[in-house]
């Protein structure tokens, strides 16, 4: 019997190969419309660095525009023309920077970048799978982020320039498209940009739930799994629940805009005209949107904590501390972030009484992720730590998890927000706490998984380059806005330095702009190390990280299917660092107690009687060695 | 042995694209439950009543989505006795059904709008939600056409008896799906009419 079943198999996987050497890969095949999930992480990894290099480069132009409002750079108006008329950045045109700075860093590179690159290349290789559920939906879902992308790009080529509401797209200004210069084809760009995004952003959502639960190799229980791979999975299913609920706000919005119901739209005089919209609710929209944007903060960032999990373990050669409470506390803030999303809304005239429970759901919160904090701590703690560049990485995020989050709790307070609202003090906090730290995290990520997509090592020293001035320049930037919008400074103004009382912020500014410029430039070390190493990087080994999980038993060279045979066996929990008694100072997941009996404990027997009784006659004639010697 | 075994099958395992469906459905009744929700906000918010008796055409259309689900489960149980003519004809009984659905909610909207005067850019939006909730969900009823003449097609060209089943499964989970989703929108607006 047994052995008809090893025979059936390899006639099986013979057949596979032939399938494979009969289908020709073209370069349009390999390359652009691929549908092998290691090409579509790393399509979606370049497009995102792409967008974030982009991103960044708007950052700089409003910063600069902070830093020196009085002063003209002629420069300006020859790269951006009618934009920047006489060597400043219009004030529309500002705002607009402001709103798709932010809509592309959160969206593109934090939700698309992040979940896109890492939940494509890591689901499937360390759950020992050998593609995506739908490879052909993993492929569109890339196909519709990239138009998504280029559709948001095109908005700065259009006469008025793009949307310029702020990435929170409130109504009434982005309801009516003669509201302001960015309301008109920029927004509706940005709407269709979106829509593209949320059908992506479903479709590979389905995909990494989906093969989560289905297509596990033998032995990867969901206890086996590695923390990467729950934090994918449980942002997966947030996306899917969230998205949904924009997409119907936005349906509603563009019914507003496009053919004159008024869901949103009430009371609204526009240039002297009173608009026959009576009735709506622009507070509806609020909800709407923040029903997914909270839940979006956490896509955002329960990726990067997955990684930065991983990262840390594997580099501190310790096990996770508190590999259970890791996941209960992350399912914790899956269920938690549906209900808090009322705490962005506090100052548009909520009962207090609701504000008061938003309030509490909104520090409850601070349970799971402390919990994770302490973890990580912890996991650091003795350990026999290698300061590799994605270490570094990830201790950053942690680091910015923290000092961001301890702001949170001021802010989710209902009676502190009334003062905090909407000033450069929110702008710190979530800068900090899911800019900061989530980018950290997705640039760990990088780091530690580069050997896996591309078969080559990044330079180190460029990377701790890269790491410490990111980390200077980052807190240097960000930190100082906590007290400016202590000081009640408002944020999306463009000149708040010509207030008489916010005069004094000009310096700080002008510092602030200056380390974003400094941070700026670090990326070039990241970029130039990233691109070099591509195609001239040291090869890497197998596993060159000496880490367990199972991505790094698969070859180097990537093939279809990832594994050439049988896809492994999973035996253990993928976080044997360090374990008294064993030979190294890891143990894969593919290894079996058997043949680890020096390193094996009573608990890794919990519900394996036979494994107990056998480890109790090693260990009783070990003893009776002993006695004898 | 057993799992590998069942690995074996993997290359024709259909099970995790079915899964799909079902967590696309998931999302589908996230972004209903989003609409309805707004138009509880809303009309909670504002006082805005709907003050709307639902035209009959509704009574009708439910009623064709319902037997649809039938004759989709006769085409069902027909493909997998192996019966394909049946199991076309009910096919064809389905599209028919679903075609006259989507008509009979047109019709609908022109009861409302040129007997009623309910139009879509009432200055009171829970009226425009009549019109957003059956436009949204004849879209997907369109999707689930598609679906469906793409199993019909199916039939029509001998595809293996594994694929077949594996297409009537994702047409039927869509299809009925989208039945109990019009039947809630129906229920609701019942429910608020007042």
């Amino acid at each position: 019997m047994s052995t008809l079943a090893v025979h059936d198999h390899g006639v099986a996987h013979h057949d596979e190969h032939g399938h494979e050497h009969h289908h020709n890969e073209t370069f349009v095949s390999k390359y652009i419309f691929s549908m092998d999930h290691k090409m579509i992480a790393k399509q979606f990894l370049i497009t995102g660095i792409t967008m974030a290099v982009i991103a960044m480069i708007l950052s700089i132009l409003f910063r600069i525009q902070l830093a020196y409002p009085d002063k003209t750079f002629p420069l300006l108006t020859t790269l951006l023309g009618h934009f920047a008329p006489n060597g400043r950045i219009s004030t529309e045109f500002y705002l607009s920077l402001v709103t798709i700075h932010g809509t592309i860093m959160v969206f593109f590179v934090l939700t698309a970048g992040l979940s896109g690159t890492f939940a494509n290349l890591l689901i499937p290789l360390q759950i020992g799978a050998r593609d995506m559920a739908s490879p052909f939906m993993n492929m569109l879902s890339y196909w519709f982020f990239f138009l998504a992308s280029v559709v948001m790009l095109s908005s700065f080529f259009v006469q008025k320039g793009p949307a310029s509401g702020g990435w929170t797209i409130y109504p009434p200004l982005s309801a009516l498209p003669k509201a302001m210069p960015g309301s008109g084809e920029g927004m509706t760009l940005w709407l269709i940009s979106m829509v593209m995004f949320v059908a992506s952003s479903l479709m590979g959502g389905i995909n990494y739930v989906s093969t989560v639960l289905n297509m596990r190799t033998k032995g990867m229980d969901l206890w086996k799994m590695p923390l990467t791979i729950w934090a994918l999975f449980l942002t997966a299913i947030l996306g899917i629940l969230a998205f949904p609920v924009l997409v119907a706000g936005v349906v509603l919005l563009i019914f507003d805009r496009s053919f004159g119901t008024s869901f949103y739209l009430s009371d609204i005089v526009l240039n002297g005209v009173q608009q026959p919209y009576e009735g709506g609710s622009p507070i509806l929209f609020q909800h709407l949107f923040w029903f997914l944007g909270h839940p979006e903060v956490y896509i955002v960032i329960m990726p990067a904590m997955g990684i930065s999990s991983e990262v840390m373990s594997v580099n501190s050669r310790k096990p996770i501390f508190g590999y259970h409470a890791m996941v209960y506390s992350l399912i914790g803030i899956t269920v938690l972030s549906f209900i808090v999303w009322g705490h962005h809304m506090f100052v548009t005239g909520m009962n207090p009484f609701l504000g008061g429970v938003f309030m509490i759901t909104t520090l409850i919160i601070a349970v799971p992720s402390a919990v994770k904090t302490f973890n990580w701590l912890a996991t650091l703690w003795r350990g026999n730590i290698r300061f590799t560049p994605a270490m570094l990485f990830a201790i950053g995020m942690v680091s910015f998890f923290i000092s961001g989050g301890l702001t949170g709790i001021f802010l989710g307070n209902a009676a502190l927000d009334i003062n905090l609202h909407d000033t450069y003090f929110v702008v710190a906090h979530f800068h900090l706490v899911m800019g900061s730290a989530a980018i950290f995290g997705m640039l760990a990520g990088v780091y530690h998984w580069f050997p896996k997509m591309f078969g080559k090592l990044m330079d180190e020293k460029l990377g701790y380059l890269h790491f410490w001035l990111t980390f200077i320049g980052a807190y240097l930037v960000f930190f100082p806005m906590h007290f400016m919008g202590l000081d009640g400074v408002p944020r999306r103004y463009y000149a708040f330095t010509e207030f008489a009382s916010m005069q004094k912020w000009l310096t700080i500014n002008t510092f602030i702009t200056w380390a974003a410029i400094m941070a700026a430039l670090a990326q070039v070390a990241f970029i130039y190390n990233f691109i070099v190493s591509i195609f001239a990087g040291k090869k890497s080994t197998q596993n060159p990280w000496e880490s367990n999980t199972l991505e790094w038993t698969a070859p180097v060279e990537h093939i279809h299917g990832n594994w050439p045979g049988e896809i492994p066996t999973v035996y253990r929990w993928p976080y044997d660092y360090s374990k008294p008694g064993a030979e190294e100072d890891f143990i894969p997941q593919t290894v079996p107690f058997s043949q680890t009996m020096s390193s094996n404990l009573p608990h890794d027997f919990e519900d394996n009687p036979a494994g107990l009784e056998e480890l109790n006659k090693y260990t009783s004639t070990l003893k009776a060695e002993e006695k004898v010697k | 042995m057993m799992a590998s075994i069942q690995k074996n099958n993997d290359r024709l395992d259909l099970a995790p694209k079915k899964f799909n469906m079902w967590i696309f459905i998931f999302t589908s009744f996230m972004f209903f439950a989003a609409l309805t929700s707004g138009f509880i906000v809303y009309s909670g918010g504002k006082g805005h009543g709907l003050n709307v008796i639902m035209p009959s055409a509704f009574m009708y259309s439910t009623a064709a989505i319902i037997l649809s689900s039938g004759t989709l489960l006769l085409a069902n149980r027909a493909a997998k006795g192996l019966r394909f003519g049946e199991q076309k004809l009910y096919l064809w009984l389905t599209l028919v059904l679903g075609l006259a659905f989507f008509a009979i909610q047109i019709y609908a909207w022109y009861v409302l709008t040129y007997k009623m005067g309910i139009y879509f850019t009432d200055p009171n939006a829970s009226r425009s939600f009549i019109y957003a909730f059956t436009g949204t969900h004849l879209i997907h009823i369109i999707a689930a056409i598609l679906l469906l003449l793409n199993t019909l097609w199916g039939t029509y060209r001998n595809i293996p008896q594994v694929r077949n089943m594996f297409k009537m499964e994702m047409t039927s989970i869509f299809w009925h799906f989208l039945g109990i989703i019009w039947i809630y929108l129906y229920v609701f607006l019942l429910l608020n009419q007042n």
